[in-house]
C-alpha cells in the first residue's frame, strides 16, 4: 500500500518525532562540546577564550577522576551482579508452582516504581542510619557496634540501594523469558535422567541469555547515569569515596560552576555511554528482524 | 502433561518465594507503617510494628502545607502533560513506520533509541543555559517537553510494535472507502489500537513521574515536582521520619498502583520489544 502519496504523508507524519529528537540530540551535543574547549566559569565570566585541550587533560588528570572511574565501575558491576544473579535465582523461584504466585510478583516488582529520591531517604535514614536506622537496631540487638553504614562503606551501601530498585527490573524480564521456555523440552530432559543443575546450565540458561543480555545492556545504561541517589544520600562523599563520573561531571558544573570542564567531563561520559549503547543496540537490531 | 508435583514441595517453595518476596517489599511497608506513627513513635527504640496508637496526623500535617498540592499538581502536570505531547507526535511516526515502511525504518528507530542513551548530566550545562535564554526554567511547559523528548523514544518504539500487530488491510479499506489519513488514523487505527495505546500511556506516565534527574535540575519552585519536594527532606532538621514517610506514601501511591496494573505489559516497553 506503499503508493506515492503515502509515502510523502508518512514522510510528513514522521517529521515531528525526528526533528525534535534531533535538535534535542544535536544541539546540546555540539555546545558541550564548544564549551569543553572554552575556559568558561560562571563564577569568572571575563576569563574567556578558547583553551585548546586544558579542560580535558586537567580533569581526567586530577586524582578524582581515577576515583570517579574506578567507582564508577564498581558501582555498575556491583548492581549488575546482584541484580542478574539475583534475578535469575528470584525468577526460577517465583515460576516454580506456588500459591500466590500473582501477589508475589506485585511485591516483587514494587521498588521498580519507587522513585529515586524516595527509595534513597527511606533506606538513608530508616536503615542504614547509625543512630536509629532499622539496621542499627538489628546490630544492637545482636549485642553488636551499631555501622554507620553511609559513612564507613558509602558505595556499598549505594550499591545495595540502587540494586534494591533494578532488582525486580532483572526478575520481571527475565520471569517473562522463563514463562516462554517449553515446558516439553524441560520434561523431557527431566524423563532423561538429567539433574537439575544440568537442566538449569544446559537448557534453561541458553534459553535466558539474550534476556540477560538485554537486562546488562538497559541497566548498564541507566546505571552509569545514577546521580540523584548519590546525592540525597552521600553527596559523593565522604571525600570522593562515592564520587562517580556522573557525580563528578555534576559537581563541576552546579557546584563548581566550571561549565568548560564540566562539559570535558561530559564528553568523556558520552563515549563511554556510546560504547555501551553500540553493543545494546545490536543486541536489540538482531531482534528487529525476528 | 502436567509435572506432578507434591504438596510439601509445593508449600516450600511458596514459604520461600514469599518469604524473599516479603523481604524486598518491607522497605516499602516499613515507611508505609512509619507514616502512620507519630514522630516520636517513628524513633523508638527498640522499633515497635504493628501495635501503636496509629494516627493519620503525618498525612494531614503534610497536606496543610500548602505546597505539598502543588507539588502533587506540578507532578501531575508533567507527567500527563509530557504523554499527551508524546503521543501526538509518536502516533502519527509510529503509523509511518508500521504501515508504510521504507529502507531506512529499521535505521530510524534504532537512531531514536540511541538519543535516550545520550548521559544527561554531559548536557544538562547547555539545557540548563538555553532554559535560561529561553526564559524556560522552572516552567511547566520546560519540563514537558523535555520529559516528553527523553521518553518519545519508547514511545513510539512501544507504538510502532503494537501498531504492526494490526493488519494493514483494514487501513487500506478504510482509504478504499475514501477516507482521509487524519479519518483512518483517528477512526480505524486508535481504536483498533487502544488496548496497546493504553499500556503506551501507563507506562509513560510512570516514566514521567518517576523522572528524577531534568525535574530535580530544572526546577525551583514554581514548577517543581513530587521528586524535588522530597528530595528536599536530604538535609533533615529534628524529627521528621513519619512526615517523611507520608509525604513518600502519598508520593508513590499513584504510580505503585498503576505499575501493578500494567505490569505484563512493561516488559514490552522496558526492553524494546526484545523480551515479549
Amino acid at each position: 500500500m506503499s503508493t506515492q502519496a503515502s509515502r510523502s504523508a508518512a514522510r510528513v507524519m514522521l517529521s515531528p518525532a525526528v526533528i525534535s529528537l534531533l535538535i534535542w540530540m544535536i544541539v546540546p551535543l555540539v555546545l558541550t562540546l564548544w564549551f569543553s574547549f572554552q575556559r568558561y566559569n560562571l563564577m569568572y565570566p571575563e576569563r574567556a577564550g578558547f583553551v585548546g585541550f586544558y579542560n580535558y587533560t586537567t580533569f581526567v588528570a586530577s586524582p578524582d577522576f581515577i576515583q570517579a572511574i574506578v567507582n564508577t565501575l564498581l558501582l555498575v558491576l556491583g548492581v549488575l551482579a546482584i541484580t542478574v544473579i539475583g534475578g535469575i535465582l528470584l525468577a526460577l523461584l517465583i515460576d516454580q508452582p506456588i500459591w500466590g504466585q500473582g501477589y508475589v510478583r506485585i511485591l516483587v516488582i514494587a521498588p521498580f516504581f519507587i522513585m529515586p529520591p524516595v527509595a534513597a531517604l527511606v533506606w538513608k535514614n530508616m536503615f542504614m542510619n547509625p543512630t536509629n536506622g532499622l539496621f542499627a537496631e538489628a546490630f544492637k540487638a545482636l549485642g553488636l557496634q551499631p555501622f554507620d553504614f553511609l559513612g564507613v562503606a558509602p558505595l556499598i551501601s549505594i550499591i545495595i540501594i540502587v540494586a534494591w530498585q533494578w532488582l525486580p527490573f532483572a526478575t520481571l524480564i527475565l520471569l517473562t523469558a522463563l514463562q516462554s521456555l517449553s515446558s516439553e523440552e524441560l520434561e523431557a530432559a527431566e524423563m532423561d535422567g538429567a539433574p537439575a543443575h544440568k537442566r538449569f546450565w544446559f537448557i534453561i540458561l541458553p534459553h535466558l541469555s539474550r534476556a540477560i543480555t538485554v537486562v546488562i545492556l538497559i541497566q548498564t545504561i541507566f546505571l552509569l547515569g545514577v546521580l540523584v541517589e548519590i546525592l540525597v544520600t552521600t553527596n559523593g562523599g565522604p571525600g570522593t569515596a562515592s564520587t562517580t563520573l556522573t557525580f563528578l561531571v555534576y559537581k563541576q558544573s552546579i557546584l563548581n560552576s566550571d561549565v568548560g570542564k564540566a562539559a570535558a567531563g561530559g564528553v568523556v561520559a558520552v563515549i563511554l555511554a556510546n560504547i555501551v549503547a553500540v553493543f545494546l543496540m545490536r543486541a536489540i537490531g538482531k531482534n528487529l528482524d525476528a | 502433561m502436567a509435572r506432578a508435583v507434591t504438596t510439601r514441595r509445593k508449600t516450600l517453595t511458596t514459604v520461600a518465594a514469599w518469604g524473599i518476596a516479603l523481604l524486598i517489599f518491607f522497605p516499602i511497608l516499613w515507611m508505609i507503617l512509619t507514616s502512620f506513627k507519630s514522630e516520636e513513635t517513628a524513633v523508638l527504640s527498640p522499633p515497635v510494628w504493628f501495635w501503636f496508637d496509629w494516627t493519620t496526623e503525618n498525612y494531614a500535617t503534610v497536606m496543610e502545607r500548602a505546597n505539598y498540592f502543588r507539588f502533587f499538581m506540578n507532578s501531575v502536570i508533567i507527567a500527563v502533560g509530557s504523554t499527551a505531547l508524546g503521543l501526538v507526535i509518536a502516533i502519527p511516526a509510529a503509523w509511518s513506520m508500521a504501515f508504510v515502511p521504507g529502507a531506512k525504518t529499521k535505521d530510524l528507530l534504532m537512531w531514536m533509541l540511541s538519543t535516550k542513551m545520550m548521559p544527561g548530566v554531559a548536557v544538562l550545562v547547555p539545557i540548563y543555559l538555553i532554559f535560561i535564554k529561553l526564559k524556560l526554567l522552572d516552567t511547566h511547559f520546560g519540563l514537558i517537553v523535555v520529559i516528553m523528548l527523553i521518553n518519545l523514544p519508547i514511545i513510539v518504539w512501544m507504538l510502532y510494535t503494537y501498531f504492526k500487530e494490526i493488519p494493514g488491510e483494514i487501513l487500506e479499506a478504510a482509504r478504499m472507502d475514501g477516507a482521509t489519513l487524519r479519518s483512518e488514523i483517528l477512526y480505524v487505527l486508535l481504536p483498533m489500537a487502544v488496548p496497546g495505546i493504553a499500556s503506551t500511556v501507563l507506562l509513560n506516565i510512570i516514566l514521567a513521574w518517576n523522572e528524577a534527574f531534568w525535574t530535580i535540575t530544572l526546577t525551583t519552585v514554581n514548577a517543581a515536582p513530587l521528586t524535588k519536594f522530597i528530595s528536599s527532606f536530604s538535609s533533615p532538621q529534628g524529627l521528621f521520619y513519619a512526615k517523611l514517610s507520608a509525604a513518600s506514601t502519598m508520593a508513590i501511591a499513584p504510580i505503585l498502583i498503576m505499575g501493578w496494573f500494567s505490569q505484563k505489559q512493561l516488559v514490552r516497553g522496558l526492553t524494546f520489544g526484545a523480551v515479549k
